[in-house]
């Protein structure tokens, strides 16, 4: 069948114009041969499919992302492409200019590797490993929040409260993530912690 | 939203106000497109530009930006005067009825109580009169003179057609077309939906905007119904579940708040916010606090959490101030008093007004750790980009942490969308490079504090050591392990209040929903008003069912909405005082003698009998409220105030600025400016093809969009000699960009007070880091002030001024 289709095609583009004579003259099973070879598989064939919803504004529209390879395999896994998803009440199946190019957005070329450090007055980023971060992070903290804790006020009441750290959460992240989020920044007394819904 | 996204297609009257929906949520905007095409609806449109979502309108009139609630005082009182009320609906389901205690009234722009000095109301006679019997005393006939509803007729007097056109720019019979559209939504079969979003939430009477808006909405019986509501249609995907699980500095979860000072115990706490009814029979089902409470800090904390020890009442911390905002953080940071921040997903340099204080106050900090997985302006606060980011880089001694985080593709979890739907979404790729969940950088960095706790004690270790953190990996709690902690469990058998000899819930397994919390710590549950997310029955916000019996647009079988899965709030108000649905073509619920049935799960007992109960379950009142007591800080009624920098004076007290109880901290006051000095009014934006600052990093959004802009008037250029294409400088009190000016008929000058005005827009894509080529934003413009009631930066109105000018430079071109 796909050499019925190639041909008819092959006939509709060289046109009825075009002599019997020349059409042999540009061998025509050869032809046939070079369609076959330049028609590759269905590329998402072999994807995983992943239901997920788009990052970007509140609508939350439903999509599916297409990946080589599937995480829930321990496999590597890199998203192919992106579409809306057509059973999903709200989009039905339909992207925005901003949801149609989500794929650009999970490969952009200014995503994020490595932990990266600036020292006090320095002009550049520098690699720092995760457990040399994190520990700095941790122990910057706990010092501010030790040397600034404010456990009682005026009165004597307990309050509990660290001022001189803040927090911003992020309204990008899952409710699990906030959630995780939340138990950190308050049990640990931060009480300038606010996320975009402030703005 | 009270309603949601696939609701929109029921309505009769769209108005957009404070938005524009096409352009920042398109595909949500398709259902505005259904309902004019298959029920011939209409769409209104007023806004100071002639938007995306103005081109597909019906009927589109101009406003000055922060004139809004003269505007609808205005369509109010256009209603009342002629008769387009829902009278049964308004009778029956609002306080119009209650008495208003002497004392209380408004003049010369200011309500009864204002103390200039402390910049506040004394709100003590903006309440109701209370009788013998402990409830408020009412007069169902609206008669008496001291009845909320002849207040409020008294309170709209002034809005009269010509005084909009003066307040607001907006020619009288623009406006007239307007009211008249919108009040024939007074009749119970035709429906209007409010769509706004941030064109009325950043001003510093945000707040009251809104209230106009659903002042207006529940006159015209238009709350609870399909295709009515008010619809906050919010910016980030997730912004509705982070404030739902308060992510807030005067928030905990499921809007429970923070205590105060003057909460000194836990039962002082609970003393002030166990609301009893103030009408017989109501449900006021803030009743039930104490067991959402305590099962919040038993899933915080888990033994530690006792009856001995309230509940580990002093393990959250007590607020001194109304909240530690971000504008509040970012003033003691600027003085010195904040030395570590984190910023998880977030670019206050783009985001927050002012940014040469925001930059400076960066610039003061110890430490900055931010989490993204992108590079944002923020991480790079101190790099020099010649004009499009002009600092010292070596004087700046903040020490840098940026952490690269997933983003959504590389992570499980649900997201709440505005129609309050809690959808489910799982991993599809490996994450790059090094980059690490948010759940496993927080958990990190918790672990190791808690370690050093451990080893070193410290300022009040308890909370830190004892917060429940039992999850099979500690180091990364999962999605799964996370979502049941919000739903919450049984902690011990729970038995059946009814028969005692029956475990309704036995120890350990989730329980349904919030019904089945307690206040005696047998129950845990993180976020009360998520529970039923995650139950026995498995993970809820994962159901696929996108059934849609009679074509009603609830989608019941879809992923989970909270409360309970009901799609429409106040859904018990779709119906009369009897129960009878007031339109029966879009009935949600009815009375069927005994029970309520239909097509959403009641607010309401579902066995409560129509004549009984209210549909505002969460007031006091049972019934909505036209009158706001003392909970707004200003005004029980929305009341016309001007932005802090308007271009026209106050036509109710001309020496008034701003909001009256808006905070001004002493060194912004001397940042704002006049109109004689800048006499344009800006305004900021967004655009369909990018989304904030992210887009920005990709290439397909950085080709739509690639080049920063700011839009005036064909009137303002030739005034100005400006070039459609040419450079401009904007600048305002506090700073000054450089743009291309786009010359366009979507802007034209308004007459407001006798004088044109001539509008400024500004859109707030662009930044110094990805694709698109380097720009500007907004908020390097925008005054540092907040709303009255929730501090949210006044960026929608703003003044500046303009000139032609040159290209911006960078760091490498000026070198």
């Amino acid at each position: 069948m796909n050499m019925d289709l190639s041909r008819r095609s092959f006939l509709k583009l060289t046109g009825a114009g075009v002599a019997a004579t020349s059409m042999g003259a540009l061998g025509f099973s050869e032809a046939e041969a070079a369609e076959i070879a330049h028609v590759r598989p269905f590329k998402l064939a072999t994807t995983t499919e992943t239901r997920q919803t788009c990052p970007y504004c509140s609508v939350a529209c439903g999509i599916i992302i297409y990946s080589k390879g599937d995480v829930r395999k321990g496999d590597n896994a890199e998203v192919m492409h992106i579409e809306g998803d057509v059973d999903h009440p709200t989009n039905r199946g339909t992207l925005c200019p901003k949801g149609a190019a989500l794929k650009d957005f999970v490969k952009s070329p200014t995503r994020l590797l490595y932990p990266m450090h600036r020292k006090p007055g320095s002009d550049k980023f520098e690699r720092m490993s995760w457990d040399e971060a994190l520990d700095r992070i941790a122990r910057l903290m706990k010092d501010d929040r030790d040397a600034n804790f404010l456990a009682k006020n005026e009165k004597g009441l307990d309050v509990n409260r660290w001022t001189t750290t803040g927090m911003l959460a992020a309204s990008a992240t899952s409710n699990e993530t906030a959630w995780a989020t939340f138990k950190f920044a308050k049990s640990i007394g931060i009480v300038g912690f606010d996320n975009q819904a402030r703005v | 939203m009270t309603n949601a996204w696939t609701d929109i297609k029921n309505t009769d009257l769209v108005v957009v106000m404070g938005g524009n929906a096409a352009e920042a949520h398109p595909c949500g905007f398709k259902w505005v497109t259904e309902a004019k095409a298959h029920r011939g609806a209409k769409l209104i449109v007023v806004d100071p530009r002639y938007t995306r979502t103005a081109s597909v309108s019906d009927y589109y009139a101009p406003i000055r930006q922060g004139s809004d609630i003269a505007f609808l005082n205005g369509v109010m009182k256009y209603c009342i005067d002629n008769g387009k009320v829902q009278w049964e609906y308004m009778k029956a389901f609002t306080n119009a009825s209650f008495i208003v205690k002497d004392g209380f009234g408004y003049k010369d722009g200011l309500f009864t109580g204002y103390d200039e000095e402390k910049r506040d109301y004394d709100k003590s006679t903006w309440d109701y009169v209370m009788g013998d019997d402990g409830f408020a005393v009412t007069d169902p006939t609206l008669e008496h003179p001291r009845c909320v509803w002849n207040l409020l007729k008294e309170h709209l007097a002034p809005y009269t057609p010509e005084l909009v056109e003066q307040v607001c720019g907006t020619p009288k019979e623009k406006f007239l077309k307007v009211a008249e559209m919108i009040s024939e939504c007074s009749k119970p079969t035709k429906t209007m939906t409010s769509m706004y979003a941030l064109g009325w939430t950043q001003h510093s009477k945000g707040s009251q905007n809104i209230r106009a808006m659903a002042m207006l909405q529940l006159i015209l019986g238009n709350i609870g119904v399909r295709g009515g509501g008010m619809n906050a249609l919010r910016g980030h995907s997730n912004i509705q579940g982070l404030t739902d699980l308060g992510l807030m500095s005067h928030l905990l979860t499921g809007y429970l708040t923070m205590p105060t000072e003057k909460d000194t115990d836990f039962e002082t706490y609970m003393s002030t916010r166990q609301f009893k009814p103030l009408r017989p029979g109501q449900t006021s089902y803030w009743q039930n606090y104490k067991k959402f409470m305590v099962s919040f800090q038993k899933a915080m904390w888990g033994d530690a959490a006792t009856a001995e020890n309230g509940w580990a009442f002093n393990y959250i911390p007590k607020l001194d101030v109304p909240a530690y905002d971000v504008l509040r953080m970012f003033e003691l940071m600027n003085s010195g008093k904040v030395n570590g921040y984190i910023c998880q997903g977030f670019n206050p340099i783009l985001a927050f007004p002012n940014r040469a204080k925001i930059t400076s106050s960066l610039s003061k900090l110890k430490f900055m750790v931010t989490m993204d997985p992108l590079e944002t302006e923020t991480s790079r606060f101190w790099e020099n980009h010649g004009d499009f980011n002009d600092v010292d880089t070596a004087s700046i001694n903040t020490e840098v942490f940026q952490l690269p985080s997933t983003c959504f593709a590389e992570e499980d979890g649900s997201l709440t969308n505005s129609g309050r739907w809690l959808q489910w979404h799982w991993q599809a790729s490996s994450p790059p490079g090094e980059a690490k969940h948010d759940s496993w950088i927080i958990a990190q960095i918790f672990l190791r504090m808690r370690e050093l706790y451990r080893k070193e004690g410290g300022a009040f270790p308890d909370p830190i050591l004892n917060l429940s953190w039992a999850y099979e990996d500690e180091n990364e709690p999962t999605a799964e392990e996370l979502a049941k902690e919000i739903n919450g469990r049984a902690l011990s058998d729970l038995m059946d209040p009814t028969d005692p000899s029956k475990v309704l819930v036995a120890a350990g397994k989730q329980v349904v929903n919030f019904s089945q919390l307690r206040d005696d710590g047998s129950t845990m549950a993180g976020c009360w008003i998520y529970s039923g997310c995650w139950n026995e029955q498995g993970n809820n916000m994962g159901r696929r069912d996108n059934h849609d019996p009679d074509d009603t647009g609830a989608y019941l079988g879809w992923t989970f909405a909270w409360p309970l899965n009901r799609r429409t709030l106040y859904n018990r108000a779709s119906a009369d005082i009897n129960g009878k649905p007031w339109d029966p073509t879009r009935k949600l619920l009815e009375w069927d003698g005994s029970k309520w049935t239909g097509y959403d799960v009641p607010d309401i007992s579902p066995t409560a009998k129509p004549q009984d109960v209210g549909p505002f379950i969460m007031n006091q009142e049972g019934v909505s409220r036209l009158f706001a007591r003392g909970m707004m800080r200003d005004g029980p009624f929305p009341a016309h105030m001007e932005p802090f920098e308007s271009p026209v004076e106050n036509v109710f007290n001309r020496k008034m600025r701003g909001n009256p109880v808006a905070r001004v901290f002493k060194s912004d006051a001397g940042q704002l400016g006049t109109s004689a000095e800048f006499p344009y009014a800006a305004t900021s934006y967004r655009l369909t093809e990018h989304f904030h600052y992210w887009t920005k990093h990709n290439r397909v959004n950085s080709a739509l969009q690639p080049e920063f802009f700011v839009e005036i008037s064909e009137e303002l250029a030739a005034e100005k000699k400006i070039e459609h294409g040419g450079w401009v400088r904007v600048w305002s009190k506090r700073g000054s960009i450089k743009a291309k000016a786009v010359v366009t008929k979507r802007i034209r000058p308004l007459i407001c007070d006798g004088k044109p005005v001539h509008i400024v827009g500004i859109p707030l894509h662009w930044g110094f880091t990805g694709s698109a080529k380097k720009g500007f934003g907004p908020n390097s413009l925008a005054a540092f002030v907040g709303d009255a009631n929730i501090e949210t930066p006044e960026s929608k109105a703003f003044l500046v001024n303009i000139e032609p000018s040159t290209a911006p430079k960078d760091k490498e071109a000026s070198v």
